[in-house]
């Protein structure tokens, strides 16, 4: 069983607008699943289908094994959720929010609500605010507020949908560590994000989501093979270096003069003649090896691989593109 | 049980905002304004052009409890709606406006149960609001003018205790007005995020109704206006009581409440919730 699977879900607007466009996903127990893209891709479409508020277009959907959206109130319970930012009554206070959903709920055990409900705000870190409306806290606090009604009771699986969204670096960590507790407690993670570097840190599987289709699922090491790794020597001669690479059959041989990288990159003050080409299926060891013998100085060797931002830009294309 | 639980979280967030308990402040002060109006008037004893508005003014001078049924009738012209539209209007529109709508569906509450809950609530609080309107103006009644049998609109008079349990049925009758008028208003409530604007279209609704009822070349479409048998508790002011009239009234009132129920309740369970 997965925590979600859809197959072939699509959803299109009453405009004609298709806003996602048969996506399978496959959301492994246990795992953080970074459910990525751009703004404007369709990830909040899909955990709106996904939580049974919209209605998918054509194709299905499940939680836990139980389809949606007809199995709604079976299993959401089972789910925590954060969609599209937070939401609470502005004039009532932090836990009365909370006992809010939690009086809605009609599986909830009222007996507990008020165990659970401190629980949830201590766990937020909320607990000095319960007593405070809602409409005079913070931007952050609105966020861990929305976290907590996802932890009122034990829950199977979790979906953010942008949980830091808005919040400074400070309340971005503290979201992450957050994150990484309930998943230590072995509940599944789903977490929407445009930002790779967000999520890269805690999760284990990644969907790529660009103009409502999902471009790349797997995970994070799956990820990273699907972009090349490069040798790279640090040299007096690159290219004679270059040579080598080329005559061991490595693609893309280039060779670098010392101060040849670009203004502005970030590794300019350091940039240091060598040569570098694409792995590929060749040892590293081999490489490093055949260039000694052919009596190449080598000063630094290095097997590079790209950075998942890298990576992640290549799939969803660089910025301000919101296509569709 | 925990339907229990998510009606009484739902009174509780309707009868403690601020907004909605000033309302039934205000009914409750207009029944004693016009008590103290009345009294101060000179009565009238010749009466005047007829009608059933009248009618009543003509019995208050000789007895405190027809208060009531003046303070019904003229609340029900604007007062009582408002009140009714108000929560009406707002109670799934509101949700959505602030987005707790979204969170509501995702606890999961379930789309018919929350709407169930929604109207037992707008029909509560309706209930809250008629018997307020009652209670206020049978005390001031009873403080300001004399108290005893009542002398019913057909010459018969009856017992105070038979007074009483008449006036309890005409209180039923109003709240059954109000809630056949929740139900619309819950309907248009599922069509908009912006309470207001439910809220608003209501009351045009309301108003065009009563404008139309007035109108004596549009007489054949009355009887199927939302408003038109409101007033119509007067038969049970009467010896005997004009049960056929009631009737109409209460089918009038069931028609509107099943009609447009299963019109919020097609609309919400089908929609997609974007808010």
């Amino acid at each position: 069983m997965t925590a979600i699977s859809t197959s072939g879900l699509t959803k299109r607007f009453r405009g004609g607008q298709l806003a996602v466009d048969r996506i399978d996903l496959a959301v492994p127990l246990g795992s953080v699943y970074g459910f990525l893209g751009p703004n404007g891709s369709g990830k909040t479409t899909t955990i709106r289908m996904l939580l049974g508020l919209a209605y998918p277009t054509s194709g299905t959907a499940s939680l836990l094994g139980v389809p949606m959206p007809d199995g709604a109130t079976t299993v959401l319970h089972r789910v925590g959720s954060l969609v599209e930012g937070p939401a609470f009554y502005p004039f009532l206070a932090g836990a009365d929010n909370l006992a809010r959903y939690d009086a809605a709920d009609r599986t909830a055990d009222p007996a507990t609500a008020r165990a659970r409900i401190t629980e949830a705000l201590d766990r937020v870190g909320l607990l000095a605010a319960a007593k405070k409306r809602y409409r005079h806290y913070s931007l952050g606090m609105k966020q861990r507020l929305a976290i907590a009604a996802g932890l009122l009771r034990p829950r199977e699986l979790i979906i953010l949908d942008e949980p830091t969204n808005g919040l400074d670096p400070q309340g971005t960590r503290e979201v992450r560590a957050l994150i990484r507790q309930i998943a230590a407690d072995g509940t599944t993670v789903f977490v929407s994000s445009h930002l790779l570097a967000e999520v890269e840190q805690i999760c284990t599987h990644v969907g790529v989501m660009r103009t409502g289709k999902l471009v790349f699922q797997g995970s994070l090491p799956e990820l990273r093979r699907t972009g090349a790794s490069r040798v790279s020597v640090q040299t007096a001669d690159p290219e004679a270096a270059a040579k080598v690479l080329t005559g061991l059959g490595l693609a893309d041989a280039q060779a670098t003069e010392a101060g040849d990288a670009q203004a502005g990159d970030a590794q300019a003050g350091d940039a240091q003649a060598g040569a570098s080409a694409i792995l590929g299926d060749a040892s590293p060891e081999q490489v490093c090896a055949e260039l000694v013998q052919a009596g190449i100085g080598v000063r630094g060797f290095a097997v590079v691989s790209p950075s998942l931002e890298d990576l992640f830009v290549g799939l969803t294309g660089e910025g301000f593109d919101v296509s569709g | 049980m925990s339907a229990g639980r998510f009606y009484a979280s739902e009174l509780r967030l309707v009868l403690l905002r601020r907004r909605n308990l000033l309302l039934l402040a205000v009914t409750a002060v207009f029944p004693l304004l016009i008590g103290i109006a009345l009294r101060l008037a000179a009565p009238r004893p010749e009466g005047g052009d007829g009608g059933s508005g009248l009618a009543f003014f003509n019995q208050l001078a000789g007895n405190g409890v027809f208060l009531t049924f003046i303070a019904l009738s003229t609340l029900l012209v604007l007062v009582l709606p408002v009140v009714v539209a108000v929560v009406a209007g707002d109670s799934v529109a509101g949700e959505a406006g602030y987005g707790t709508l979204r969170y509501l569906l995702a606890v999961p509450a379930g789309r018919t149960r929350l709407l169930a809950v929604k109207y037992g609530v707008i029909v509560t609080f309706a209930l809250c609001a008629t018997f307020i309107v009652s209670a206020v103006a049978l005390a001031a009644g009873a403080a300001l003018f004399p108290v005893g049998p009542v002398t019913l609109l057909s010459g018969t008079t009856v017992s105070l205790a038979a007074g009483l349990l008449r006036l309890l049925f005409v209180t039923l009758y109003v709240t059954a007005a109000m809630a056949a008028l929740g139900a619309i208003g819950l309907a248009i409530s599922t069509l908009t995020e912006h309470a207001i604007g439910a809220i608003a279209t209501l009351m045009i609704l309301v108003v065009t109704s009563e404008v139309i009822d007035n109108v004596p070349q549009l007489h054949a479409a009355g009887p199927y206006l939302p408003t038109h048998w409101w007033l119509s508790f007067d038969s049970l002011l009467r010896v005997p009581v004009d049960t056929s009239t009631l009737l109409r009234g209460l089918l009038s009132f069931a028609v509107y409440a099943v009609l447009f129920g299963s019109f919020a309740w097609a609309r919400f369970t089908s929609a997609d919730v974007t808010s």
